[in-house]
């Protein structure tokens, strides 16, 4: 088991009266898969925000190395080597694929660019990467598919010397094939020392990948467990019901979230 | 396990490059010229279209145009030299406004901003540089607070550019500088950028939609070009060197030494880059169809030179030489394509334009990308007004009215830039300024009335743009 990069402890977040975390625990290793997992609004996008640095924590604290860190924006959070891989793809279609993996961040003079020096370092991210459904660097986004872009994406957070790279949904959309490629993605991240946080919704891509599963029930932290002594159906009862067996919450919540 | 600090760093930039890249199998740098050109059809049938319709309805133009008029004049050189010069006003303006319609926005004011610079610039040449006794305490007032108040809101949006130059066009006016023709462009240009901070405050930092924004402007300017000229009465632009703008010749000398900066130039940055990008392994078009490209400009260029260097009149008064306006287009061209391709600004504003939400993300300045843009079409716009002013000898109340803008906004969609965003180069600006110029002057030719001329304009604009949703609904549907 290696080091923690990054851990949460008793983080609360609430929005106005609305409490939507609640004391959550969360620990993310190098070189490993952390799958979130949880039902519809359980707190993962927020637990998301929080660690992206859009949204401050109210309570608890965030380590990073063992140190606490504040995490008031999302320059800071991408300071540390935090990078988070949207849903909804953070990529302009119009640019080319090395000019999106350095938007915001282009190589060079203002007031001229190194295109050369931008154009290999995307190839050898992507190669590093093992990347090879990619005709060219120099191809626009727009003619991508759905997994290519979603490679693009994670390629992307790779580039920036990430230490945690946090994916939500990144398969949500795609094909059987697609999907391959991204798990196989996620893989090799995590081979590469990068502490990954998965967030899904797909039981089948979790047990695939992960190698610890974090499953969140109504704001809680109800479990944290390594992916081989959890059964498929005992993770859907914690995401359920917030328990299963010894698992989970000590006692039942009521009827709530049934 | 600890994973060592050297693997978490970069560990993907660290890769043996060596070995790996190899893995990057499919990654085609170098293509062969059929490939390239088997490539490029499929960019075609994917609606990546550029200006390739706009290019082809140029040179149907011309051919259609010469057979139809029978007199001859169409195609006579004196005709297409003064069809540079008529066209070369709104073609600027139309190149400005690419910046606009890159980030997905639309500058309806830029005609009547024009405009106005152009009324400031001759209210100034005509008084003499006393702008407060041309146009009275309480205007000149309120004229001098509004560029302080444009400069401080430049600030609040970072376009710290704009700021610099409407503090300088006020003090110009403030100190009463004597009337000069250099001074009276640089005023139009400041006069630009100040209508420009004032649209892009309103449009990036409180929200306004860019439609209405300059829907508004453009009456008020409308309204300010009236006030300072007064109703009915013109403001001559008697001199020398303004008139020369659109007016004036190189000489024979100063043509070929154009045509040898221009194309040499052209020649020397795209073999350079070529030879960069083979030397490096990146992503590079195949030398062949790079040498064809430079020789085809280099020739067409010597011929144009060659042509405009003879006497074109039909009179006793010899008229040679390159206009004047050619280098000037030029000038911006080259200024606006290296900002938009070699720049971090450039960059940005297609960003904003493809995504804005992704542009936001990846920790770019919004706001201040959609307030400069503002400014630069302004400013464009300024120098189309000294443009157009100079060919017609004064500014009239009716000054970049009418149908100045939509002329421009034509330009540039017509030459393949897209209402959408995104998609366009300020290149697209002077084709489609060509394509509009050759429709006007060829039915003008034909003894159409305005009639005619109005509707075929608006038809050829209407197909442009429906050209522009058509590949745009192409690439999409390409693109899943």
């Amino acid at each position: 088991m290696s080091e923690p990069i990054l851990q949460l402890r008793s983080v609360s977040k609430s929005f106005g009266a609305v409490q939507v975390l609640h004391d959550v625990d969360l620990t993310v290793r190098a070189g490993e898969v952390t799958a979130l997992v949880g039902d519809n609004g359980a707190g993962k996008s927020t637990l998301v925000k929080c660690v992206a640095g859009i949204h401050p924590i109210d309570g608890g604290e965030i380590l990073f190395d063992g140190d606490p860190v504040a995490l008031h924006s999302p320059s800071d959070a991408s300071k540390l080597g935090i990078e988070v891989v949207y849903q909804d793809l953070a990529l302009a279609d119009n640019l080319d694929i090395v000019q999106n993996m350095f938007l915001g961040r282009e190589r060079g003079r203002p007031w001229l660019l190194d295109e050369s020096d931008m154009e290999q370092a995307a190839r050898r991210t992507l190669a590093s990467l093992s990347v090879r459904t990619v005709t060219s660097v120099r191809t626009p986004v727009a003619s991508l598919s759905g997994g290519q872009r979603q490679t693009v994406a994670i390629a992307k957070a790779v580039l920036w010397d990430s230490r945690v790279v946090l994916l939500d949904e990144p398969t949500a959309a795609l094909g059987v094939a697609q999907t391959r490629q991204v798990l196989d993605l996620v893989r090799r991240l995590a081979e590469q020392g990068i502490g990954v946080v998965l967030i899904s919704h797909n039981m089948a891509d979790v047990f695939e990948v992960a190698d610890r599963i974090a499953t969140l029930y109504l704001g809680r932290m109800v479990a944290e467990v390594p992916t081989r002594d959890v059964t498929h159906g005992q993770v859907v009862e914690l995401i359920t019901a917030g328990r299963s067996g010894d698992l989970g919450l000590a006692r039942p919540e009521g009827v709530v979230g049934q | 396990m600890t994973a060592p600090e050297k693997q978490q760093k970069s560990a993907a930039e660290k890769a043996d490059p060596g070995n790996r890249a190899a893995d990057f199998g499919i990654d085609t740098t170098a293509r062969t010229t059929g490939e390239a050109i088997r490539g490029y059809l499929q960019g075609l049938r994917n609606g990546e279209l550029g200006s390739l319709p706009a290019l082809l309805g140029l040179a149907a133009l011309f051919v259609l145009f010469t057979i139809l008029d029978s007199g001859g004049t169409f195609p006579s050189l004196l005709n297409l030299a003064n069809l540079l010069q008529q066209g070369a006003g709104r073609t600027i303006i139309a190149m400005g406004l690419v910046f606009v319609l890159l980030t997905g926005e639309i500058d309806l004011a830029a005609g009547t901003a024009s405009g106005l610079a152009a009324a400031l610039m001759a209210l100034h040449l005509v008084s003499g540089g006393n702008m407060l006794g041309a146009m009275g305490g309480f205007v000149f007032a309120v004229l001098i607070v509004a560029m302080l108040v444009a400069a401080a809101l430049a600030i609040w949006v970072r376009v710290w550019a704009g700021a610099v130059v409407s503090v300088l066009t006020a003090v110009i006016l403030l100190i009463g500088v004597p009337a000069n023709p250099w001074i009276e462009m640089l005023l139009a240009v400041g006069v630009g950028v100040v209508v420009g901070c004032l649209t892009g405050f309103l449009v990036a930092r409180i929200g306004m939609p860019s439609f209405v924004v300059t829907l508004a402007l453009f009456i008020t300017w409308q309204g300010v070009i009236l006030q300072l000229i007064g109703d009915g009465g013109t403001l001559g632009l008697r001199d020398p060197v303004i008139n020369a703008v659109a007016n004036g010749n190189l000489s024979t000398l100063g043509s070929w030494v154009l045509f040898v900066v221009a194309a040499g130039g052209y020649a020397a940055v795209m073999l350079l880059q070529q030879r960069n990008r083979l030397h490096k392994g990146l992503v590079a078009k195949p030398t062949g169809l790079v040498l064809i490209k430079v020789g085809a400009v280099v020739v067409l260029g010597a011929v144009a030179t060659f042509l405009l260097t003879r006497d074109r009149s039909p009179g006793v008064i010899a008229i040679s030489g390159i206009p004047y306006v050619v280098p000037i287009v030029l000038v911006l061209l080259v200024l606006g394509t290296y900002v938009l391709d070699r720049t971090r600004f450039g960059r940005h504003v297609y960003a904003v334009g493809g995504n804005r939400e992704a542009a936001r993300r990846a920790g770019i300045d919004v706001v201040r990308i959609r307030a400069a843009v503002f400014v630069i079409s302004s400013a464009f716009a300024a120098i189309g007004a000294i443009v157009y002013s100079s060919k017609v000898g004064s500014v009239s109340p009716a000054a970049g009215g009418g149908n100045t803008l939509l002329f421009a906004v034509g330009a540039a969609v017509i030459g393949g830039t897209s209402l959408f965003g995104g998609r366009g180069r300020v290149s697209n600006a002077v084709i489609g300024g060509a394509v509009l110029a050759t429709v006007e002057n060829g039915l003008g030719l034909l003894k159409q009335p305005a009639a005619v001329v109005f509707i075929i304009t608006g038809l050829v604009l209407l197909l442009a743009a429906g050209v522009d949703v058509l590949s745009r609904r192409k690439s999409a549907a390409a693109g899943r």
